[in-house]
């Protein structure tokens, strides 16, 4: 005779543990519990059959996989939870009893974790913790922007702003931008890394207003996760391309007061956050990588093909779109987004010297083509050689791949929608009426440089 | 004067003096500084100049220390004190007074207690009050308790006060360290000691609670504890350098560590921005009052998106969004807290859904119509007109040569089919409700349906052996002994009436109710008569051959629509008002319900293979049951818009056709296969129309031709159509 089989022994019933009986597994509190599901990446599960998972019980519950929290036991992290706890325990009698020295030394020895090994654990590889990116840019990049204040530590705003500046910098490098989006919320971005898309949004440079109903506490513990996860990619990325890491620049001898009373790193700091000189290449060269072109068979694949070529052209259009121009930016403009995006596609940009450090050249440059005002009239000053256009061209002109008609865009003309990128009607969407004509004029520009090639090729 | 001057000149030698007469100086600036303290100042300064010795600076200082805006400068000669001149004025004694007065005012009350108390008050809090905002010296004016003055103080007095307080030397010129105190010890050389004792023993032996200390210390250095402070900043700096060291992660990538990620859900991306969140949104994203309002007035959860869409006129113009912070937050909260399942979404192309159709060359033959001129309806190729009303039913002879047609004007009409032309008219008593043609070719005969009656005819159309033989077969069948409670009875015509001879009419077999509709058997000796309202005698199988009828129901089974035979098996098809009840003939039994989901079944026909019927419905309905498949429709087509009034299907062609009171006939492509995996293929092929609505009925019945593509119609209009 076998065993009696008996309701709730296997199953779905055995296979999901509640928050409670995994917290009393883990031994851990509430607040501990919250940290390592956030460091770990752990997160409940919808069982399938609710009813079986509740045993007969109608409160509503979250629900955790039991092997999550078997894995969680065993995370060398928990202890250092319970070293901090002990750490605090005693931190906080030293300072009753006012024995400084007692504080002072534990205050030496505070337990610290690292998360290399979680990171590693979370993204087994490398395109996996690419293709996760887009949470984590946003949220460095939210802290990158805070001002110094209670909100967050001000090493991690500061290292934050490091390693923001540092992935701008490497998708600079590697030519990555796709796509660029001027919202009321922020300005998005949207960038090609390792065959991954991903999006993340910047907030525009505004004052900061602490929101109330906001827990820093849960953002800081991401923001620890998310700046290891980080720095690690970068330090990836950044020898992919053959670059150094950390980032290193060349510095110019000090023509610009703004940095004469600073340290050498601070100097490089500035450099490296105004994002107008290229990094210094490592040491070792790598081959670029190139792809033969087959002859077309059949029909079908044929179709496909033409495609790719299709796109290959329209990227290699958009990696060239700035490459003749010269920037000088009004000081009123998004200054670190536009210089990202158009040193992205090749230009060259600079400011007046007085806004910030890493202008590279003057006003009165007689090269300069483009001048980016954002006010009502163009500056006193007039330059005959060169447009004075507003921000938007620049952000019209990435998304379309094409530089733009800049009569539309000229200073106080009032200009044209601005329109995400991010959308692709389907046969049925309503499509806005400029966008029809976008695309009306990008399959005739198509039609026009298929038509260049083919008679070339005569 | 003298004395002035002379305390001006110390306090300027000593130092630690400057710091007073700063203070004073901020307390003299608290007083409004008027001409008059300029004058003073100049008084002063001419008198101070004699003496110093020191920068301009240093005497303007001075002189605004004593610079007083109540006092002339006369009154300021007059002093060391203003409470010299009120002690000549109100007769006391100069000593206790000025004692009595700075105990009071330092607060050493028990000194003067003894005084205080004799005084009575003056004036009440209100008078204070208004001394208090008008008087500028109030804050200095203080009453002597000995003889009930006011007194104001001067800045002297009050530098005095404030160093009594701040517990100084109440005169400021005393320095208590450079005092010659004589020595009395210094002359005699004592040769004693002051003490006699030995020394402790301790002074000569080391410590042992140092030598524990720094034993505890020496250890604790060894074992690397205890650090010098340079090695500690080294340690520290390395630390530090730890948090932000970086290395190659993923230099050795192992795919077995994915093992544990077999079941992780990754989160959904945030969902990318639409025009409508642009700084310069196109103007249709552009919110109305309405949607404005409406947008206000809905939940935060429930909001089709969670900001109002805003134009700027350019970037500079952009404000901060507030809920930036909450959404990041948000996202961070949804990313740890929510509960992921994978849901199975049919990602379908709604395409994909649609059975691929045969092309229209597959499908053939069927009609193939010629359009009229106008192209827009299809013309017919032959129609038939001589009757004067509706045509009710029409049937074709098993060759496809003749048809006869039963009218409401109590007709019965035998046309050639190619031409058009009517052979033969029959007049008969009442409105005909139901003609059949006799399915077996050998046979010529023509059941009519007219009231009670079945009437069978001989139309004598066609091949004569056969008319004659058919008259022969009826000649030899035996009448039946007459027998009491049978439901019919049959009555020959005899071959000398007139009926006999004009109008072909040979049998007649009557009922107890009116008969709605008559099918035959495939072999032609069994035919069924369908009588309207006779409860279980709604169904009535008439023999030929032994001119018998029977009633197969004991029980009423419904409202009786129509009965039909299979083709091949001896199975009886009976359709009441929602159900097909197929009878077993030979057992006597019921082998299959079949349930039309509809309301009321107009009318049925049975596909050639027998496993297949379709029935239509009044509701619009029609209805392919696949018998070998289920009770249920097969499939349920609804091309029409009313009511279908009758259904037919092709005997040698995968057609079949239904007509409806909206006037259209449609005719679908229903393909059975021989392979029993394969289902039947139903294509809508044609829509024709033709016939005119008259009464509210437009087209009534539809018959195929039996070997040709064709289809013949008869209508409300009191005409037929074959639409070939």
């Amino acid at each position: 005779m076998g065993r009696i089989k008996r309701k709730y022994e296997a199953g779905a019933a055995t296979a999901y543990v509640s928050r409670k009986r995994a917290l009393k597994k883990l031994q851990l509190s509430l607040a501990d519990f919250r940290r390592l599901c956030i460091l770990k990446g752990i997160y409940p599960h919808e069982p399938k059959h609710r009813k079986k998972v509740e045993k007969g019980s109608t409160a509503i519950k979250t629900y955790y996989f039991r092997k999550d929290i078997q894995f969680l036991l065993h995370e060398p992290i928990i202890n250092k939870f319970r070293n901090f706890k002990v750490y605090t325990r005693k931190l906080k009698k030293a300072i009753d009893k006012g024995e400084d020295g007692q504080a002072k030394r534990l205050r030496q020895n505070k337990p610290k974790y690292k998360l290399d090994h979680i990171v590693k654990e979370r993204y087994p590889s490398f395109v996996d913790a690419v293709r996760d990116l887009d949470d984590c840019l946003c949220l460095v990049f939210l802290f990158a922007t805070l001002p110094r204040q209670q909100s967050a530590k001000f090493q991690t705003i500061q290292k934050c702003r490091r390693l923001s500046v540092e992935f701008l910098h490497y998708l600079i490098a590697a030519k990555a931008l796709r796509k660029v989006f001027v919202s009321i919320k922020g300005i998005y971005y949207q960038a090609e890394i390792m065959g991954q898309t991903v999006t993340w949004v910047v907030p525009h440079a505004r004052g900061f207003q602490k929101p109330t109903d906001v827990d820093f506490k849960v953002m800081s513990i991401f923001i620890e996760f998310y700046l290891s996860m980080l720095g690690f990619i970068n330090y990836r990325l950044y020898s992919s391309l053959n670059i150094s890491y950390p980032p290193q620049l060349e510095l110019p001898a000090d023509k610009h007061n703004s940095l004469r009373d600073m340290s050498a790193e601070e100097r490089i700091e500035e450099m490296l956050a105004a994002m107008t000189q290229s990094l210094v290449p490592g040491l070792k060269s790598i081959d670029q990588a190139e792809v033969d072109e087959f002859p077309a068979t059949g029909d079908e694949e044929s179709g496909i093909s033409e495609e790719i070529r299709k796109e290959q052209q329209s990227r290699s259009r958009l990696l060239k779109l700035f490459c003749n121009t010269k920037f000088f930016l009004g000081r009123e403009t998004p200054r670190e987004s536009l210089t990202f995006i158009l040193r992205n596609f090749g230009a060259k940009v600079s400011w007046d010297p007085s806004v910030s450090a890493g202008a590279t050249y003057l006003e009165s440059d007689e090269t300069i083509t483009h001048q980016i005002v954002d006010r009502n009239q163009p500056p006193a000053k007039k330059y005959m050689n060169r447009y004075y256009v507003q921000p938007q061209w620049v952000y019209d002109c990435v998304n379309a791949r094409n530089l733009l008609d800049v009569k539309d865009y000229l200073v106080g003309v009032v200009l044209p929608p601005h329109l995400s990128p991010f959308i692709e009607e389907g046969e049925d969407d309503y499509v806005p009426p400029e966008r029809v004509q976008l695309l009306n004029r990008a399959e005739d520009e198509g039609k026009f440089n298929a038509a260049c090639s083919s008679g070339f090729n005569v | 004067m003298a004395t002035l001057a002379i305390s001006k000149k110390r306090q300027r030698e000593g130092t630690e003096h400057s710091s007073e007469s700063r203070s004073s100086k901020e307390e003299d600036t608290l007083f409004s500084s008027s001409a008059l303290a300029d004058s003073d100042y100049d008084s002063t300064d001419s008198e101070s100049s004699q003496f110093s010795g020191l920068s301009e600076d240093d005497s303007e200082e001075e002189s605004e220390t004593y610079s007083d805006t109540e006092h002339t400068p006369e009154e300021f000669q007059n002093q060391p004190s203003d409470i010299k001149i009120n002690e000549y004025e109100y007769d006391s004694s100069d000593e206790e007074a000025t004692i009595s007065l700075v105990c009071m005012v330092v607060g050493y009350k028990e000194y003067c207690g003894k005084h205080s108390n004799a005084l009575p008050q003056t004036g009440d809090e209100l008078d204070h009050l208004i001394e208090q905002s008008e008087n500028p010296d109030y804050w200095r004016t203080v009453k002597d308790p000995q003889t009930g003055q006011n007194i104001v103080l001067s800045r002297e007095d009050c530098a005095v006060i404030q160093r009594i307080k701040s517990g100084k030397y109440a005169d400021k010129d005393v320095n208590a360290f450079n005092i010659d105190w004589p020595s009395s010890f210094e002359s005699e050389v004592e040769i004693h000691p002051l003490s006699n004792r030995p020394e402790d023993k301790r002074s000569f032996i080391p410590s042992k609670w140092e030598r524990l200390k720094v034993g505890k210390m020496v250890h604790s250095m060894k074992m690397g504890w205890m650090k010098t402070p340079s090695q500690r900043k080294k340690e520290l700096e390395e630390k530090n350098d730890e948090d932000d060291h970086y290395y190659d992660l993923w230099s050795n990538e192992d795919e077995n560590d994915r093992s544990r990620l077999k079941m992780h859900i990754p989160a959904p991306k945030i969902t990318l921005p639409g025009h409508a969140e642009s700084y310069n949104p196109p103007p249709e994203y552009l919110f109305s009052k309405e949607e404005r309002s409406k947008w206000q007035e809905t939940d935060k959860e429930d909001r089709r998106q969670d900001f109002v869409p805003h134009k700027y006129s350019s970037m500079r113009a952009i404000p901060a969004f507030k809920n930036f912070m909450n959404e990041r937050f948000a996202r961070c909260l949804d990313l740890y807290l929510c509960p992921r399942q994978q849901k199975m979404r049919m990602n379908v192309n709604p395409e994909d859904l649609i059975p691929k159709l045969p092309q229209p060359k597959d499908l053939q033959p069927f009609l193939q119509l010629r359009l009229s001129h106008d192209s827009m309806t299809v013309e017919c190729s032959v129609v038939y007109t001589g009757h004067k009303d509706l045509v009710r039913k029409i049937s074709l002879d098993p060759l496809g040569q003749w048809m006869v047609s039963g009218s409401d004007d109590k007709t019965v009409k035998f046309w050639e089919l190619h031409t058009g032309r009517c052979m033969k008219t029959l007049v008969l008593d009442d409105k005909v409700k139901s003609v059949a043609w006799c399915p077996n070719a050998n046979i010529s005969l023509v059941a009519v349906a007219v009231g009670n009656h079945v009437i069978l005819v001989n139309p004598g159309l066609g091949d004569k052996l056969i008319v004659t033989k058919t008259d022969e077969l009826l000649a030899e069948s035996s009448p039946p002994e007459q027998e009491k409670g049978l439901v019919t009875t049959w009555s020959e015509y005899t071959s000398d009436s007139q009926e006999f001879t004009e109008s072909n009419l040979r049998l007649k077999v009557t009922h107890s109710k009116s008969v709605s509709q008559i099918s035959w058997h495939a072999k032609g000796d069994y035919f069924a008569a369908t009588l309207s309202g006779a409860g279980n005698q709604s169904v009535i199988i008439h023999q030929l051959s032994k001119r018998r009828s029977q009633c197969p129901f004991s029980k009423p089974k419904g409202l009786v629509q129509c009965t039909l035979f299979h083709p091949n098996k001896p199975f009886l098809f009976v359709a009441t008002q929602r159900y097909i009840r197929v009878y077993n003939l030979l057992k006597q039994e019921l082998s299959r319900k079949l349930q039309a989901n509809c309301k009321w079944i107009s009318s049925m026909a049975i596909h050639p293979g027998g496993d297949n019927v379709i029935t239509g419905s009044y509701d619009c309905r029609l209805h392919w049951f696949d018998m070998d498949l289920s009770t249920k429709p097969y499939q349920t087509l609804k091309h029409q818009k009313k009511a279908i009034r009758s259904v037919d299907i092709h005997k040698k062609y995968p057609l079949f056709a239904s007509t409806s009171d909206d006037g259209s006939v449609v005719v679908c492509h229903g393909m059975v296969y021989n392979d029993l995996m394969q289902n039947p293929l139903i294509v809508p092929v044609k829509v024709l129309r033709g016939h005119v609505t008259t009464n509210g009925l437009n087209a009534i019945d539809c018959v195929f031709h039996p070997n040709q593509p064709w289809l013949l119609t008869s209508g409300a209009d009191s005409t037929i159509r074959l639409f070939s």
